[in-house]
Protein backbone atom coordinates (compact mmCIF):
# COMPACT_ATOMS: atom_id res chain seq x y z
CA UNK A 1 0.00 0.00 0.00
CA UNK A 2 1.12 3.52 -1.27
CA UNK A 3 1.54 6.17 1.57
CA UNK A 4 -0.63 8.30 -0.59
CA UNK A 5 -3.33 5.19 -0.38
CA UNK A 6 -3.75 6.37 3.39
CA UNK A 7 -4.85 9.88 2.40
CA UNK A 8 -8.47 8.26 2.23
CA UNK A 9 -9.66 7.68 6.04
CA UNK A 10 -11.74 4.77 4.99
CA UNK A 11 -8.41 3.05 3.99
CA UNK A 12 -6.65 4.28 6.71
CA UNK A 13 -8.84 2.76 9.18
CA UNK A 14 -8.45 -0.40 7.88
CA UNK A 15 -4.77 -0.01 7.48
CA UNK A 16 -4.76 1.04 11.32
CA UNK A 17 -7.09 -2.39 12.25
CA UNK A 18 -4.66 -4.38 10.78
CA UNK A 19 -0.99 -2.39 12.34
CA UNK A 20 -2.66 -1.70 16.08
CA UNK A 21 -2.71 -5.27 17.16
CA UNK A 22 0.97 -5.86 15.61
CA UNK A 23 2.18 -3.11 16.97
CA UNK A 24 0.36 -3.79 20.19
CA UNK A 25 2.41 -7.03 20.52
CA UNK A 26 5.26 -6.44 19.46
CA UNK A 27 6.03 -3.38 21.90
CA UNK A 28 4.36 -5.48 24.84
CA UNK A 29 6.94 -8.72 24.16
CA UNK A 30 9.86 -6.35 23.93
CA UNK A 31 8.85 -4.33 26.93
CA UNK A 32 8.83 -7.73 28.84
CA UNK A 33 12.23 -8.87 27.43
CA UNK A 34 13.24 -5.35 28.01
CA UNK A 35 12.49 -5.18 31.56
CA UNK A 36 13.31 -8.53 32.46
CA UNK A 37 16.83 -7.89 31.45
CA UNK A 38 16.89 -4.56 32.81
CA UNK A 39 16.43 -5.73 36.44
CA UNK A 40 17.48 -9.61 36.46
CA UNK A 41 20.63 -9.39 33.47
CA UNK A 42 22.39 -6.07 33.28
CA UNK A 43 25.21 -5.30 35.71
CA UNK A 44 24.94 -2.44 38.18
CA UNK A 45 26.45 0.96 37.46
CA UNK A 46 30.27 1.12 39.16
CA UNK A 47 29.39 4.19 39.88
CA UNK A 48 25.41 5.20 39.93
CA UNK A 49 24.80 1.05 41.58
CA UNK A 50 21.11 0.25 41.28
CA UNK A 51 19.78 3.48 40.17
CA UNK A 52 21.07 2.59 36.34
CA UNK A 53 18.05 0.77 36.14
CA UNK A 54 16.16 4.37 35.84
CA UNK A 55 17.84 4.46 32.44
CA UNK A 56 15.99 1.92 31.23
CA UNK A 57 12.37 3.93 31.26
CA UNK A 58 14.05 7.57 31.38
CA UNK A 59 16.33 7.66 27.92
CA UNK A 60 13.17 5.83 26.09
CA UNK A 61 10.92 8.12 27.08
CA UNK A 62 13.16 11.23 26.59
CA UNK A 63 13.49 9.79 22.88
CA UNK A 64 10.24 9.48 22.78
CA UNK A 65 9.08 12.78 23.73
CA UNK A 66 11.48 14.36 21.11
CA UNK A 67 10.98 11.71 18.18
CA UNK A 68 7.18 12.72 18.69
CA UNK A 69 7.67 16.21 18.11
CA UNK A 70 9.44 15.30 14.51
CA UNK A 71 6.41 13.07 13.93
CA UNK A 72 4.46 16.70 14.53
CA UNK A 73 6.60 18.61 12.48
CA UNK A 74 6.19 16.47 9.33
CA UNK A 75 2.52 16.26 10.21
CA UNK A 76 2.79 19.76 10.26
CA UNK A 77 4.62 20.63 7.09
CA UNK A 78 2.04 17.88 5.74
CA UNK A 79 -0.66 20.05 6.44
CA UNK A 80 0.69 23.63 5.19
CA UNK A 81 2.94 22.37 1.87
CA UNK A 82 0.93 19.56 0.73
CA UNK A 83 -2.47 19.99 2.38
CA UNK A 84 -2.79 15.99 3.56
CA UNK A 85 -6.48 15.35 4.92
CA UNK A 86 -4.79 13.26 7.74
CA UNK A 87 -1.63 15.21 8.30
CA UNK A 88 -3.31 17.21 11.04
CA UNK A 89 -5.43 14.39 12.47
CA UNK A 90 -1.83 12.41 13.16
CA UNK A 91 -0.28 15.93 14.54
CA UNK A 92 -3.30 16.51 17.11
CA UNK A 93 -3.27 12.61 18.05
CA UNK A 94 0.37 13.02 18.56
CA UNK A 95 0.39 15.55 20.80
CA UNK A 96 -0.51 14.38 24.03
CA UNK A 97 1.07 11.15 23.78
CA UNK A 98 4.34 13.26 23.37
CA UNK A 99 3.44 15.62 26.53
CA UNK A 100 3.21 11.94 28.19
CA UNK A 101 6.47 10.97 27.27
CA UNK A 102 8.29 14.07 27.87
CA UNK A 103 6.09 14.55 31.56
CA UNK A 104 8.00 10.77 32.48
CA UNK A 105 11.41 12.08 31.15
CA UNK A 106 11.16 14.78 33.39
CA UNK A 107 9.57 12.51 36.51
CA UNK A 108 11.64 9.90 36.32
CA UNK A 109 15.19 12.24 35.54
CA UNK A 110 14.00 14.02 38.73
CA UNK A 111 14.05 10.82 40.55
CA UNK A 112 17.03 9.75 39.24
CA UNK A 113 18.86 13.46 39.88
CA UNK A 114 18.23 13.45 43.57
CA UNK A 115 20.22 10.49 44.51
CA UNK A 116 22.88 11.15 41.65
CA UNK A 117 23.10 15.10 41.89
CA UNK A 118 21.69 15.98 45.17
CA UNK A 119 18.82 17.81 43.96
CA UNK A 120 15.68 16.82 41.64
CA UNK A 121 15.68 19.65 39.67
CA UNK A 122 18.18 22.23 38.30
CA UNK A 123 17.97 25.05 35.53
CA UNK A 124 20.69 24.20 33.65
CA UNK A 125 19.98 23.81 29.41
CA UNK A 126 18.97 20.42 28.73
CA UNK A 127 16.52 20.72 31.92
CA UNK A 128 14.80 23.48 30.42
CA UNK A 129 14.69 22.83 26.96
CA UNK A 130 13.13 19.34 28.14
CA UNK A 131 10.52 21.66 30.39
CA UNK A 132 9.72 23.91 27.28
CA UNK A 133 9.20 21.18 25.15
CA UNK A 134 6.39 19.63 27.24
CA UNK A 135 5.20 23.12 28.00
CA UNK A 136 5.02 23.96 23.97
CA UNK A 137 2.87 19.94 24.41
CA UNK A 138 0.32 21.56 26.60
CA UNK A 139 0.16 25.03 24.46
CA UNK A 140 -0.56 23.18 21.46
CA UNK A 141 -3.67 20.52 22.95
CA UNK A 142 -4.69 24.20 24.26
CA UNK A 143 -5.02 25.64 21.25
CA UNK A 144 -6.78 22.65 19.30
CA UNK A 145 -9.27 22.26 22.69
CA UNK A 146 -9.77 26.82 22.00
CA UNK A 147 -10.48 26.28 18.14
CA UNK A 148 -13.73 24.31 17.36
CA UNK A 149 -13.05 24.13 13.37
CA UNK A 150 -10.48 21.29 13.28
CA UNK A 151 -9.46 22.80 9.54
CA UNK A 152 -8.75 26.01 11.71
CA UNK A 153 -7.36 24.83 14.64
CA UNK A 154 -5.10 22.40 12.71
CA UNK A 155 -3.55 25.29 10.32
CA UNK A 156 -3.12 27.12 13.38
CA UNK A 157 -1.01 24.38 15.33
CA UNK A 158 0.84 23.69 12.31
CA UNK A 159 2.50 26.99 12.43
CA UNK A 160 2.90 27.00 15.84
CA UNK A 161 4.41 23.34 15.68
CA UNK A 162 6.69 24.45 13.16
CA UNK A 163 8.22 27.33 15.25
CA UNK A 164 8.83 25.25 18.51
CA UNK A 165 10.23 22.67 16.06
CA UNK A 166 13.24 25.11 16.77
CA UNK A 167 13.46 23.53 20.17
CA UNK A 168 14.29 19.96 19.06
CA UNK A 169 18.13 20.65 18.09
CA UNK A 170 18.40 22.66 21.43
CA UNK A 171 17.75 19.68 23.82
CA UNK A 172 19.66 17.34 21.50
CA UNK A 173 22.88 19.11 21.68
CA UNK A 174 22.25 21.52 24.63
CA UNK A 175 24.86 19.37 26.60
CA UNK A 176 27.48 19.91 24.19
CA UNK A 177 26.34 23.62 23.96
CA UNK A 178 26.58 24.28 27.15
CA UNK A 179 28.18 23.37 30.48
CA UNK A 180 25.06 21.28 32.18
CA UNK A 181 25.15 19.21 35.09
CA UNK A 182 23.03 16.47 32.44
CA UNK A 183 26.03 13.41 30.98
CA UNK A 184 26.83 14.42 27.67
CA UNK A 185 25.57 12.46 24.70
CA UNK A 186 26.24 8.73 25.28
CA UNK A 187 24.29 6.31 22.86
CA UNK A 188 23.72 8.33 19.85
CA UNK A 189 27.36 9.85 18.89
CA UNK A 190 30.19 10.17 16.22
CA UNK A 191 32.39 7.88 18.25
CA UNK A 192 29.74 5.54 19.26
CA UNK A 193 28.03 4.61 21.92
CA UNK A 194 30.45 4.89 25.58
CA UNK A 195 27.91 2.49 27.49
CA UNK A 196 28.97 -1.07 27.96
CA UNK A 197 26.89 -4.00 25.71
CA UNK A 198 25.54 -5.33 28.86
CA UNK A 199 23.34 -1.86 30.08
CA UNK A 200 23.28 -0.89 25.95
CA UNK A 201 21.88 -3.71 24.92
CA UNK A 202 18.40 -3.99 27.05
CA UNK A 203 18.21 -0.12 26.97
CA UNK A 204 17.83 -0.35 22.95
CA UNK A 205 15.33 -2.85 23.74
CA UNK A 206 13.23 -0.92 25.92
CA UNK A 207 13.81 1.90 23.14
CA UNK A 208 12.36 -0.27 20.49
CA UNK A 209 9.73 -1.52 22.31
CA UNK A 210 8.67 1.62 23.59
CA UNK A 211 8.42 3.14 20.17
CA UNK A 212 6.01 -0.08 19.02
CA UNK A 213 4.01 1.26 21.55
CA UNK A 214 3.73 4.96 20.52
CA UNK A 215 3.08 3.74 16.93
CA UNK A 216 0.16 1.68 18.44
CA UNK A 217 -1.04 4.71 20.84
CA UNK A 218 -0.92 6.86 17.97
CA UNK A 219 -2.78 5.11 15.05
CA UNK A 220 -5.06 4.29 17.64
CA UNK A 221 -5.65 7.79 18.77
CA UNK A 222 -5.52 8.78 14.63
CA UNK A 223 -8.61 6.25 14.71
CA UNK A 224 -10.41 8.05 17.83
CA UNK A 225 -9.81 11.50 15.75
CA UNK A 226 -11.34 10.68 12.38
CA UNK A 227 -14.44 8.98 14.25
CA UNK A 228 -14.57 12.39 16.19
CA UNK A 229 -14.94 14.06 12.88
CA UNK A 230 -17.22 11.61 11.44
CA UNK A 231 -19.46 12.25 14.80
CA UNK A 232 -19.07 16.17 14.78
CA UNK A 233 -19.98 15.86 10.83
CA UNK A 234 -22.93 14.08 11.28
CA UNK A 235 -23.93 16.56 14.53
CA UNK A 236 -23.70 19.57 11.91
CA UNK A 237 -25.67 17.82 9.48
CA UNK A 238 -28.70 16.83 11.84
CA UNK A 239 -28.41 20.03 13.16
CA UNK A 240 -28.95 21.37 9.97
CA UNK A 241 -31.90 18.99 9.03
CA UNK A 242 -33.53 20.24 12.22
CA UNK A 243 -32.84 24.16 11.61
CA UNK A 244 -34.72 23.29 7.89
CA UNK A 245 -37.80 21.08 9.09
CA UNK B 1 13.48 -9.85 45.30
CA UNK B 2 16.00 -8.16 42.98
CA UNK B 3 18.19 -5.78 45.84
CA UNK B 4 17.62 -2.70 44.51
CA UNK B 5 20.15 -0.71 47.27
CA UNK B 6 19.67 2.44 49.22
CA UNK B 7 18.04 4.11 46.51
CA UNK B 8 15.25 1.77 46.60
CA UNK B 9 12.77 3.81 46.64
CA UNK B 10 14.00 6.41 43.82
CA UNK B 11 13.62 3.24 41.48
CA UNK B 12 10.26 1.91 42.49
CA UNK B 13 9.01 5.36 42.19
CA UNK B 14 10.50 6.05 38.38
CA UNK B 15 9.17 2.56 37.29
CA UNK B 16 5.54 3.18 38.99
CA UNK B 17 5.55 6.54 36.85
CA UNK B 18 6.05 4.51 34.27
CA UNK B 19 3.68 2.05 34.57
CA UNK B 20 1.20 4.59 35.35
CA UNK B 21 1.71 6.42 32.39
CA UNK B 22 1.76 3.69 30.18
CA UNK B 23 -1.60 1.99 31.28
CA UNK B 24 -3.19 5.84 31.35
CA UNK B 25 -2.31 5.93 27.57
CA UNK B 26 -3.86 2.69 26.60
CA UNK B 27 -6.93 3.49 28.67
CA UNK B 28 -6.95 6.96 27.02
CA UNK B 29 -7.10 5.80 23.39
CA UNK B 30 -9.26 2.40 24.72
CA UNK B 31 -11.91 4.64 26.42
CA UNK B 32 -11.97 7.57 23.62
CA UNK B 33 -12.72 4.49 21.20
CA UNK B 34 -15.43 3.48 22.52
CA UNK B 35 -17.18 6.58 23.34
CA UNK B 36 -17.03 7.74 20.07
CA UNK B 37 -18.43 4.50 18.58
CA UNK B 38 -21.22 4.25 20.37
CA UNK B 39 -21.80 8.05 19.82
CA UNK B 40 -21.51 7.58 15.94
CA UNK B 41 -23.52 4.30 16.10
CA UNK B 42 -26.48 6.78 17.89
CA UNK B 43 -26.15 8.85 14.86
CA UNK B 44 -26.42 6.80 12.26
CA UNK B 45 -29.44 5.49 14.15
CA UNK B 46 -31.11 8.39 14.49
CA UNK B 47 -30.22 8.86 10.38
CA UNK B 48 -31.83 6.12 9.25
CA UNK B 49 -34.90 6.54 11.66
CA UNK B 50 -35.22 9.74 9.80
CA UNK B 51 -34.99 8.17 6.50
CA UNK B 52 -37.32 5.73 6.91
CA UNK B 53 -41.13 6.31 6.21
CA UNK B 54 -42.90 7.04 8.75
CA UNK B 55 -45.82 4.40 9.37
CA UNK B 56 -49.02 6.20 8.24
CA UNK B 57 -51.45 6.63 11.90
CA UNK B 58 -55.05 5.54 11.91
CA UNK B 59 -56.31 9.23 11.97
CA UNK B 60 -54.01 9.94 8.89
CA UNK B 61 -55.83 6.85 7.20
CA UNK B 62 -59.55 7.59 7.99
CA UNK B 63 -58.97 11.21 6.60
CA UNK B 64 -57.86 9.56 3.31
CA UNK B 65 -60.74 7.20 3.29
CA UNK B 66 -59.09 4.24 3.59
CA UNK B 67 -61.04 1.29 5.56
Amino acid sequence: MALIDLANPTRFLAFARAAIPIAGVLAAGLLAVGIYLAFFVAPEDYQQGATVRILYIHVPSAWLGMACYVVMTLSALGTLVWKHPLADVSQKAAAPIGAAFTLLCLVTGALWGRPMWGTYWVWDARLTSTLVLLLIYLGLIALWRTVEDPGRAGRAAAVLTLVGAVNIPIIKFSVDWWNTLHQPTSVIRLGGPTIHSSILTPLLIMAIGATALFVALHLSAMRNEILRRRVRTLRILAAQRGATA
Amino acid sequence: MIDLGPHALFIQLAWAAAGLVTLGLIAWVMIDYRSQRRQLAALEQAANARRRPAAPTPAVLEGAGVP
